[in-house]
């Protein structure tokens, strides 16, 4: 047993010095305390939302050494010496990330819910793969559920975001993603 | 982002089809809150936390139907951290949404009606101490006959669920003839015949459910929630708790999803109120995801016949609907959603005789309600398969059927609703074209098809919950020398878009940008009143109150500004944050400097817009439910492949059209379509809210069979097929600059427009939803073996409707009255949800 | 939100250390690595523990390599992404990859870990359901209760061995090393797993599963097939691997296993020996896939996602589709979801 550790009442406390968002946080929790109740009860970063704590959603995915863990299924105490980051890490001081640019222009957040779990992932992603095809963000993605958007705007908002994080300045998203398609026969109605 | 998007720069912009030359309207922007919610700064209801907030559990049955003997506190008590207990003695007032079902209480006081009811509410310092506690309470019931389907409910009127509704255990059973519907059969060549069934199915919202309540006096409380009725949970905690409206204030916070699912007032949020008062501390409760499952309110199950006279040329002549609703436990909006079954059969196309019968059941199972499209999914799925097969059986093509009998724009229907613009003939055109329909509909190798389907949607209610001459929508702004505007609505956003909406027809009509605009929304104490989310009726109603409220705003600083430059004020434009003279643009101040004219001349500037639909034409007792201000309509061809040996089958791509009048902006109506695909792709393919009853002889269980997000199968980002989006606009002159709904219209031709792709693929029908792949698999088997090449249900349950309700058509001369109120055995009015004390009563 | 019950926690180094742990109170001890089976079980109350040993600090249990054989050792705590990543595994076990690739969602192979795969609970839709749930049906056999509801009549538990990975190693052959304090044994894989939903493992409680270990490919054909509702996050409910020896035309050696569709993976016997010795033709293979159905312990009930006849069904369309890839004959079966 971790010599920190200590006992209170009938719950095994331990005390962890995590890193979270390039922060440390000197903290003491109950030993069964998952990473998702420490984040959202004891740092107050609410950002990182649940939907099932089981594993079944992908909702409270953040991300731990850069790959999306489900902090539902993680236990805080495993996580001391690690680098979380959960969506409120992603901002460079008042400035969005290109995915938060993204997803914020394209309305691939509706309620915003699964939104903190997906961009994460798609950061994680990018990061390891600056240029994605359709199937490859589509396989990064399958393990997180959006009930709103039906998924192409959060596709067409990471395609967008790579084209930016790659500094191709010059790519827009497809004209039908926001307008839908031309009417047949009317092949040039968005011009 | 306030500034258009990239791809929208000027010279891109698409014209509306008004040629009108919108500041902001019809162009793509970020929403007023999108930032928001990418960076996790969205306050949820289960993100906010106060000094000494506690926390609460419910304790729910485990039995579907049971009366209760006992509840044993003791061993609870002893538990850490246990700070009370609420019991349903001291909440004895009984609520509901609709004041004709105002049948659930907070906690159950003698019966538990399905597993999930709520019984005890403990409150503790943690919540997993709570939820220890929670496990420690003892209940003792005494079981009751269990009811689980709508046949046992039909068959088995005692005991009741309830002690009152229209018969036994059915909650409504309704009948209801829009003209001489048998002249209408008599008229047909062939009389189609079908049966129909549309299993039920939940909203899964990702957020769960979360409220909390704190005070603020012995006798003053604060609600916060994740509700889409800000309005009407207020009225329910009203009468529960017995304190003055004025003394409970309500704020919605942003929902993490809703499709309908929080539209109810529910328990938890009645509790979490009665514990704040109790303790004098903020209380706090989340559900699980198991207790969102049974607060549901969604899909009704609903088993469908339907009866068509049509002519050799595909003119359909006379129909006869009847559907059977399994309710569930509770009245919720039941008695709405029974209407809705049969109301918007006829707004698409002609369907000059009408007979509409539907029967409403309570049974044992978590209370089913309002689910994105509320009650009209089921039948439209039944109408349009069966037109699918009566083109068919005809030789007709489906598309050209459906487009030879459109309802026209402007007109009345059989069961006198008013259609206002109607865009349902472009939605056809456009989708049929886009997916190559003529080419290949049923010219495609056999396991590929296309299958095409129609719908169409409310703009929001006609009517109230509540009868009354008040605003169903309220706007109020308030203008001041910063040049800044506070819009205050009681308008919720659920991810939809409607806080962007409603700033977005405000900094339009004003010309400035939507950051100098700052909302203050779904607040009781502080916003006027809209009735919420709900019913597609936000764009239009909320929107129609904000451009009211807008145009008010802006006559008044015109005045100011129109004295200072010496020009009429009815020659100003205000655009891009200047309010300058039309014909001569340099002529002109900023806003801000106009805002001070105007303050400086008359003191401290406000205005209100508020919004009251139109009157309807009907009626006879029931025309409550059907009527809108405008109707949305949606075709879509959805391509499938099927594989004939097992029946796996998979959409490899949807076309959809949707008429959504104007848009105020297509990212977010594009955002909506796709959204409403994805939510009837998984209806049609595999949602499903379904029940377990173990053996009799052995358990008197009946449990829902899966309440889980792995179980319940919400299709993935691997199962969503392409999809091709028309956005069709036909403005409406009762939507704000046209706009029409498009939260829920979408959806409606995907689960008719799958089960006809099937056929087209391997000529057999599904008639029913969600399809599993064993049922195409079956109908093949069966029609291998030379039987009926269809899977679905055999019969509707006999069920003695009674004499109809007899309204003659506007055809017919009618008046939209009924003609035979005494025989049938109705009460005269409209009205269908509210007793007649509270339509008197008005506002309360 | 669910919570786990209190538990006192341990992370020994070493696996000798664990399993001296675990061996102080094996039936009130748990072990865990990934937690991705053990957490929500324990959240939904229809397992426990007193004391949890985690694994994840004990590096000789984590990682891959190569033995003298040629043949490839993965520690037992090994993440299923550090599997399907790992060029070695890719390139000696392809179809394996495949298998691994498609258990849950790609952010859950980030912590779950083959030795959990392997030691999947059982899996039942009686069961894995909430404490409040399973009240209300006044629990079943594997937890608290008396009865098999799947079954009333039964005397057995039904519950589905659902791990995805399971089939194709059992057809490669691979073997596992279980550690106790009494030292450490090699078992085949196959022989891990008791046809019984309660006690599906062979391997006594005070044993750890420490690493898994894949004979070197010797010239297999292989392939596998997976059934399931949607293109992620799902378990199978039934999946299909093959692994064939053949010299010309002539099957020396065929393994066909099937996930899902019992308590225990399910060698095909009577489908193996109608193919030993003869060639894989379309003939060939229909005929073995129609005695799929047979294999020893299948039996598809009520417990899971699908229709149940319908999955017994499936056996013979699925096991021919596998068997038809690994000859090489083309397949026209459609998967049930968008892969990609």
């Amino acid at each position: 047993m971790d010599s920190q550790d200590q006992k209170a009442g009938e719950h095994q406390q331990v005390f962890r010095l995590l890193n979270v968002n390039g922060e440390p946080h000197q903290t003491g929790f109950s030993v069964h305390h998952s990473l998702l109740e420490v984040l959202r009860e004891q740092l107050n970063l609410t950002g990182t939302k649940h939907g099932c704590e089981l594993g079944e959603c992908g909702t409270c995915t953040v991300l731990i050494d850069g790959q999306p863990v489900l902090s539902c299924l993680e236990l805080a105490a495993e996580c001391e010496g690690r680098e979380i980051t959960t969506v409120e890490g992603m901002m460079d001081g008042n400035d969005l990330h290109p995915l938060q640019e993204a997803f914020a222009d394209l309305g691939a957040a509706q309620c915003g819910y699964c939104t903190p779990g997906i961009l994460v992932t798609a950061k994680a992603l990018l990061e390891e793969n600056p240029e994605p095809t359709r199937d490859e963000i589509v396989s990064a993605l399958a393990g997180n559920l959006c009930r709103c958007t039906g998924y192409h705007k959060i596709l067409e908002g990471i395609e967008w975001a790579a084209a930016k994080m790659r500094g191709d300045n010059d790519y827009t998203p497809p004209k039908e993603a926001i307008y839908g398609d031309p009417l047949p026969g009317e092949g040039d109605s968005h011009a | 982002m306030h500034e258009p998007l990239d791809p929208s720069k000027k010279q891109d912009q698409r014209k509306s089809p008004t040629g009108r030359d919108f500041n902001l309207v019809g162009k793509p922007f970020r929403r007023v809150d999108g930032r928001a919610k990418v960076t996790g700064q969205t306050r949820f209801a289960d993100d906010l936390s106060f000094p000494r907030m506690v926390h609460m559990k419910l304790v729910r049955s485990t039995v579907p139907h049971a009366r209760i003997v006992d509840i044993d506190l003791s061993e609870a008590e002893k538990m850490p951290g246990v700070l009370g207990f609420l019991t349903g003695e001291s909440m004895p007032n009984p609520f509901g949404i609709l004041p004709v079902s105002q049948d659930e209480h907070a906690l159950c006081v003698d019966k538990v009606r399905f597993v999930g009811d709520p019984v005890v509410a403990v409150a503790a310092l943690t919540e997993e101490q709570a939820y220890e506690a929670s496990l420690a309470v003892k209940v003792e019931y005494e079981s009751l006959e269990t009811i689980a389907t709508v046949e046992e409910a039909v068959a088995t009127p005692e005991p009741r669920i309830h002690d009152y509704g229209d018969e036994g255990n059915l909650h409504k059973k309704l009948s209801m003839q829009f003209g001489d519907t048998d002249a209408g059969f008599e008229e047909a060549d062939e009389i189609f015949e079908d049966v129909m069934y549309f299993e039920g199915n939940t909203h899964l919202p990702m957020e769960q459910h979360a409220t909390v309540a704190l005070t603020e006096e012995v006798d003053r409380v604060t609600v916060y929630s994740s509700t889409q009725t800000p309005h009407y949970l207020h009225r329910s905690l009203t009468k529960v708790l017995e304190l003055p409206a004025s003394r409970i204030r309500v704020i919605a916070c942003p929902n993490g999803g809703g499709f309908g699912g929080k539209s109810d007032p529910f328990n938890h949020e009645v509790c979490a109120a009665k514990m704040a008062l109790k303790l004098g501390r903020p209380v706090k409760i989340s559900l699980s995801r198991e207790e969102v499952f049974y607060c549901h309110r969604g899909r009704h199950p609903v088993l469908m016949k339907i009866r068509t006279g049509v002519k050799k040329d595909g003119t359909l002549t006379s129909q006869h609907l009847q559907t059977a609703l399994d309710g569930g436990a509770y009245g919720s909006y039941g008695v709405a959603s029974t209407y809705y079954t049969g109301a918007l059969q006829t707004v698409t196309y002609n369907l000059p005789k009408y007979r509409f019968d539907s029967i409403r059941a309570f049974t044992n199972k978590a209370p089913c309600g309002p689910k994105r499209g509320h009650g009209t999914p089921q039948p439209r799925f039944a109408f349009e398969v069966h037109l699918d097969k009566i083109a068919h059986s005809l030789g007709l093509d489906p598309a050209e059927m459906r487009m030879q009998q459109l309802v026209p724009a402007d007109s009345v229907t059989s069961n006198w609703l008013k259609v206002g613009s109607m865009g349902l003939g472009k939605c056809i055109e456009a989708v049929v074209e886009g997916s190559g329909w003529k080419e290949r509909h049923g010219k495609l190798p056999e396991g590929h098809g296309l299958g095409l389907a129609c719908g169409s949607y409310l703009s929001g209610a006609g009517l109230p919950i509540y009868w009354n001459h008040m605003p169903q929508s309220g706007v109020q702004l308030q203008l001041d020398r910063s040049g800044g505007v506070a819009l205050f609505c009681g308008e919720t956003e659920i991810g939809q878009g409607s806080d962007s909406v409603v700033a977005a027809i405000t900094a339009e009509v004003l010309g400035i940008d939507l950051k100098d605009i700052r909302l203050c929304v779904a607040d009781t104490d502080l916003t006027p009143v809209d009735l919420g989310s709900y019913s597609s009726r936000v764009t239009l109603m909320a929107g129609n109150a904000a451009l009211q409220a807008a145009e008010r705003a802006r006559d008044l600083v015109a005045k100011g500004a129109a004295k200072k430059l010496e020009v009429p004020a009815n020659e100003l434009v205000f655009a891009e944050g200047r309010v300058f003279h039309g014909e001569n643009p340099e002529v002109g101040m900023t806003w801000q400097e106009a805002v001070i004219e105007a303050e400086s001349r008359f003191g401290t500037l406000g205005t209100t817009g508020s919004y009251i639909p139109p009157r309807s034409p009907g009626r006879y007792r029931g025309a409550g439910v059907g009527p809108s201000p405008a109707y949305s309509y949606s075709a879509a061809v959805v391509e499938t492949r099927v594989d004939p040996e097992t029946g796996v089958y998979r959409v490899e791509h949807v076309w959809m059209a949707h008429d959504v009048g104007q848009c105020i902006n297509p990212a977010m109506v594009m955002g909506q379509i796709e959204g409403s695909v994805y939510m009837g792709l998984g209806e049609a393919m595999m949602e499903e809210q379904v029940y377990r009853r173990l053996p009799k002889k052995r358990s008197n269980a009946l449990v829902h069979k899966h309440p889980s997000m792995l179980e319940y199968k919400s299709p993935t980002f691997a199962d969503m097929p392409g999809v091709t989006s028309y956005i069709i606009e036909d403005p409406d002159p009762n939507g704000p600059f046209g706009a029409k709904e498009v939260g829920q219209g979408p959806l409606l031709p995907m689960m008719p427009a799958v089960a006809n792709s099937i056929f087209d693929a391997v000529g057999v029908r599904v008639d029913q939803v969600p399809i599993a792949p064993h049922m195409i698999r079956q109908a093949i088997e069966a029609r291998d073996k030379g039987k009926e090449a269809r899977f679905g249900p055999k019969k509707f349950p006999e069920v003695d409707f009674g004499t109809p309700l007899r309204v003659p058509t506007p055809e017919e001369g009618g008046d939209g009255k009924a003609i035979n109120i005494e025989e049938a055995g109705v009460r005269e009015g409209t009205g269908t949800m509210t007793e007649r004390k509270d339509a008197v009563k008005g506002g309360e | 939100m669910l919570r786990l019950p209190a538990f006192q926690f341990h992370a020994p180094e070493t696996a000798a250390d664990a399993a001296r742990i675990l061996a102080e109170d094996p039936a009130n001890t748990r072990v865990v690595a990934g937690g991705t089976d053990l957490w929500p079980n324990m959240k939904r109350r229809h397992q426990g523990a007193k004391t949890i040993v985690s694994l994840r600090s004990i590096p000789e249990m984590s990682g891959i390599c190569v033995d003298d054989e040629g043949g490839v050792i993965i520690g037992a705590t090994t993440t299923l992404d550090q599997i399907t990543r790992n060029e070695t595994v890719q390139e000696k076990y392809p179809t394996l990859v495949k298998a691994i690739a498609s258990i849950s969602s790609p952010v859950l192979r980030n912590t779950g870990t083959i030795g959990g795969n392997l030691c999947l609970d059982t899996r039942c839709t009686y069961y894995n359901q909430n404490e409040e749930w399973r009240r209300s049906i006044s629990y079943c056999m594997k937890a608290e209760g008396e009865v098999c509801w799947v079954a009333p009549s039964s005397p057995r538990c039904w519950a589905v061995s659902s791990g995805d990975s399971v089939p194709m190693l059992c057809a490669l052959g691979a073997e596992i090393t279980l550690h106790s304090t009494e030292g450490e044994r090699i078992v085949p894989l196959a022989e891990l797993f008791n046809d019984d939903g309660m006690h599906y493992l062979t391997k006594r409680p005070d044993e750890i599963l420490t690493r898994v270990r894949i004979p070197a490919p010797s010239g297999e054909r292989t392939g596998w097939w997976k059934l399931r509702r949607r293109g992620s996050i799902d378990y199978g409910v039934l999946s299909v691997a093959v692994a064939g020896w053949c010299s010309g035309e002539t099957t020396d050696r065929i393994e066909i296993w099937l996930g899902s569709v019992g308590s225990t993976p399910v060698r095909c016997s009577e489908s193996i020996d109608h193919l030993i010795g003869k060639p894989l033709t379309a003939e060939t293979i229909a005929e073995a896939a129609a005695l799929a159905r047979k294999g020893d312990g299948a039996n598809p009930l009520g417990n899971t996602d699908f229709a149940p006849q319908w999955r017994g069904k499936m056996i013979e369309k699925y096991v021919d589709a596998v068997l038809r890839e690994v000859a090489g004959l083309p397949v026209e079966r459609l998967v049930p979801h968008h892969g990609s």
